[in-house]
């Protein structure tokens, strides 16, 4: 009885991967536990091994096919004595050949060709880009470079954290770096946050700027306290004279069923203290151009990355000395009837919904803050004078949120604007299940979101 | 602790008792006079006195050299006078006055000066020990042959972060002293009551650093421990830990009415292992100075440490305007 071999998921946010390598060829024998093939998920490139004993029938993907979606069927397993044409048709595999042929999203080697069809395809738009050539790229190598060139234009610039260097990075953010580097400006820590959290902030006021990589910001619960007692107070209570020139960065929020404890959205949580400055950037031109601002600012800057945007693809400006300022927001979408305000992956959502409430005659102007300390007021007030109806979007839990000081704020100063009350679209107020059916509830969600603006629009 | 030593042959200069004698000496009359400041109300929230283990700031800073850097608690007044900072910017930082070395923003627990390379100042017990590894890696990274010393406190001996700072320190080779002034009590709780370890130095040895149990109430012995860890910390071979034995004759802080202790226990510290009366005996009993000679350093002392409270009570409050500053670079 043949045996389809399908391509696995070997990364909770992995969709697709690239088929590097085959490692067997067809009529080998092959056992149990045997590896297969090299696989590229968004992480790594990760050896596949077989589960089943058998004889490789037929390989129906051919090594270098960029895109194959998990659960494709990629070989078929017969048993000694059956020959490939008793297996089933394996009809799926043309259209997954068809959809391979486009070009590979998720590569961080950049080795496939420009991908721009997809990124247009795919939907998200990038409206907000300066003048100049751009190229595209993933948000994983837009974070890369921006390290890249800094750590090129200040020797004092280094970075460290959990497997930064020798690994090439738990999310391959990192990857090349040691070898560009090496060991001194790319340092592998033991797995102690407190502590190595605590020695970047004393390495800061010792004239150096350390990017400290949390290998997610869930962990960075135990450096918390060097974070704001450390690096966000000592300038106010050296009455000026030293300061922390700062990143932490690092992926924050729900990756796709990694639980409870590694699920959490830090936004607000930094967001409330004064002293640090925080990023959360959406895109990859919003990666590179926030970080590379991030590690020239002379102050602690939280940079609160997304795993799942990791390897998403947009056009990034090629200008060398492409920054972004921070309390700049970003209008992606114009719009008449109603603002929507997110940051980080809750762009993506707000896009999302943009577009299906167009469908229905709702123009809706999405604000992508970009940072949320500062946060740019203005802008968003601006275009509540002028839709008259907000709903904020973010992963985070409700109490305490973003959306709730915005809404605050927009009450405070624009409450003659308003035609219908601030709705806060966060996620639910409860601890990330691991079910997938329960995680989708908990997270925000596009629907949530067309439901929301219906609402204030009276629709 | 052994009884009260005999008057030995002093085996440093008469120079460099007298420079001991008066830095020891500043420091405890400038935390009486602090104390003071408390009582009438000048000086508010936490003061947390260092009279009692002056040897250990003064006998550590005779072995360090310019470009050293120093990082601590909240207990700081005497590290930051040992180090050379101004004691009116001192005091009328206590006071929460401009003239402060924080403008009045950052109060007892919290000074810092980057002229003096001291690195506060801090109030979270054990925070300072990573804090103090980073200076080190800074300067490793730079390339030149400084080292920070980072006092703690037998209390933040316990804290899981010092132990991920050993380790870290070691493996990286920093040039990091870490100085465990072991004074018997955290806050109320003995160290016989906190930990069943005989020693804290030796918890060291697990993560291979060198270190030593020093006697804090003689600055001669502290001195000399020093240098030996400067040595060899400056020379590369990585940290080295230093637990100094020492004695707070005050409270935890101004409010502790200490009854963790018996009055004996203090007084039997006082009379027999008093750092600045050891000293006082060697220049005294080697016939290096007289009582005159003597009389007139405290006496110079007692102005300094006047001028330093009138500053602190002349100098302003920071304006209003303070409240906004310094929040971003």
């Amino acid at each position: 009885m043949a045996t389809e071999v399908l391509m696995p998921a070997l990364s909770p946010t992995m969709e697709e991967g690239t088929l590097a390598k085959w490692l067997v060829k067809e009529g080998d024998a092959v056992k149990s536990g045997q590896i297969l093939a090299e696989i590229e998920t968004d992480k790594a490139t990760m050896e596949f091994e077989a589960v089943d004993e058998g004889i490789i029938g037929k390989l129906l993907i051919a090594e270098g096919t960029a895109g194959v979606k998990v659960n494709t069927p990629i070989a078929v397993l017969v048993e000694d004595g059956e020959s490939v044409s008793d297996t089933p048709a394996p009809k799926v595999a043309e259209a997954v050949m068809a959809a391979a042929e486009a070009p590979a999203s998720v590569s961080a080697q950049a080795a496939a060709p420009a991908p721009a069809p997809v990124v247009a395809a795919k939907g998200w738009p990038h409206a907000d880009l300066p003048e100049g050539p751009t190229k595209t790229m993933t948000v994983r190598e837009a974070l890369r470079e921006a390290m890249a060139e800094e750590m090129r234009r200040d020797p004092n610039v280094f970075l460290m954290g959990e497997e930064v260097g020798e690994y090439q990075g738990a999310y391959k953010i990192s990857q090349g770096l040691l070898d560009e580097f090496g060991a001194k400006r790319v340092v592998d820590t033991p797995i102690t946050e407190h502590g190595f959290a605590g020695i970047a902030v004393g390495a800061s006021w010792g004239g150096l700027r350390p990017i400290v990589e949390f290998m997610t910001f869930n962990f960075a619960m135990q450096a918390i306290d060097h974070i704001i007692n450390s690096a966000a107070k000592t300038l106010y209570m050296s009455g000026g004279q030293m300061g922390s020139p700062m990143v932490f960065r690092g992926p924050n929020g729900a990756a796709a069923r990694v639980g409870a404890q590694h699920s959490q959205d830090y936004a607000a949580w930094y967001a409330a203290i004064p002293g640090l400055k925080v990023c959360m950037p959406y895109s990859a031109a919003d990666a590179k151009g926030l970080l590379k601002a991030a590690i020239r600012d002379p102050n602690p800057v939280i940079f609160l990355e997304n795993e799942i945007l990791y390897g998403r693809s947009f056009e990034v400006p090629t200008d060398p000395d492409f920054t972004i300022p921070f309390g700049k927001a970003s209008v992606m979408r114009e719009g008449t009837d109603v603002t929507l305000v997110s940051f980080g992956i809750g762009v993506a959502h707000a896009l999302a919904s943009a577009e299906e409430l167009a469908k229905d005659g709702i123009s809706a102007e999405v604000i992508n803050l970009r940072t949320l300390r500062p946060i740019d007021y203005d802008t968003v007030l601006a275009s509540v004078q002028k839709t008259n109806r907000c709903v904020t979007v973010e992963e985070g839990f409700p109490v305490g949120s973003i959306g709730d000081h915005l809404a605050s704020t927009i009450m405070q100063r624009a409450f003659d604007y308003l035609d219908a009350p601030v709705i806060t679209c966060t996620g639910k107020d409860v601890p990330m299940p691991y079910a997938a059916n329960l995680e989708k509830f908990a997270l925000i969600t596009p629907a949530e979101i067309t439901a929301a603006v219906k609402s204030v629009c009276y629709r | 602790m052994a009884a009260k030593k005999p008057a030995e042959r002093p085996n440093a200069s008469k120079d460099e008792l007298l420079k001991y004698y008066r830095e020891m000496l500043l420091i405890r009359r400038f935390e009486e006079k602090a104390g003071q400041l408390y009582g009438m109300g000048l000086i508010g929230g936490f003061c947390h006195l260092y009279i009692g283990q002056e040897a250990v700031v003064v006998g550590l800073e005779a072995a360090a050299k310019e470009g050293d850097k120093r990082v601590t608690s909240y207990r700081d007044h005497g590290h930051m006078l040992a180090c050379g900072m101004d004691p009116k910017g001192v005091m009328a930082e206590l006071t929460g006055r401009i003239g402060g070395y924080s403008k009045g923003k950052g109060g007892s627990m919290h000074m810092f000066s980057k002229e003096k390379h001291f690195y506060g100042g801090h109030g979270i017990v054990g925070a300072q020990v990573p804090l103090g590894a980073g200076l080190a890696f800074a300067d490793k990274y730079l390339g030149n042959d400084n080292v920070t010393f980072t006092y703690f406190g037998d209390g933040a001996a316990n804290q899981g972060q010092v132990y991920e700072t050993y380790n870290m320190a070691q493996l990286w080779n920093l040039p990091v002293i870490f100085v465990i002034e072991n004074n018997g009590y955290a806050m109320g709780t003995s160290v016989k009551r906190s930990t069943k370890s005989p020693s804290l130095w030796e918890r060291g040895a697990a993560y291979g650093i060198k270190g030593e149990a020093v006697d804090g109430m003689d600055v001669l012995a502290v001195k000399a421990a020093g240098e030996k860890a400067v040595a060899a910390c400056r020379a590369g071979e990585g940290p080295y830990i230093l637990e100094m034995m020492t004695y707070r004759y005050r409270g935890h802080s101004m409010s502790d009415p200490a009854k963790y202790r018996t009055r004996e226990e203090v007084e039997k510290m006082r009379s027999e292992k008093d750092a600045i009366e050891h000293v006082r005996d060697l220049l005294l009993q080697g016939g290096l100075a007289s009582d005159d000679d003597l009389k007139a350093i405290d006496k110079e002392i007692k102005a300094q440490v006047n001028e330093s409270a009138e500053f602190s009570k002349d100098s302003p409050e920071p304006p209003v305007e303070e409240l906004w500053t310094d929040i971003y670079a």
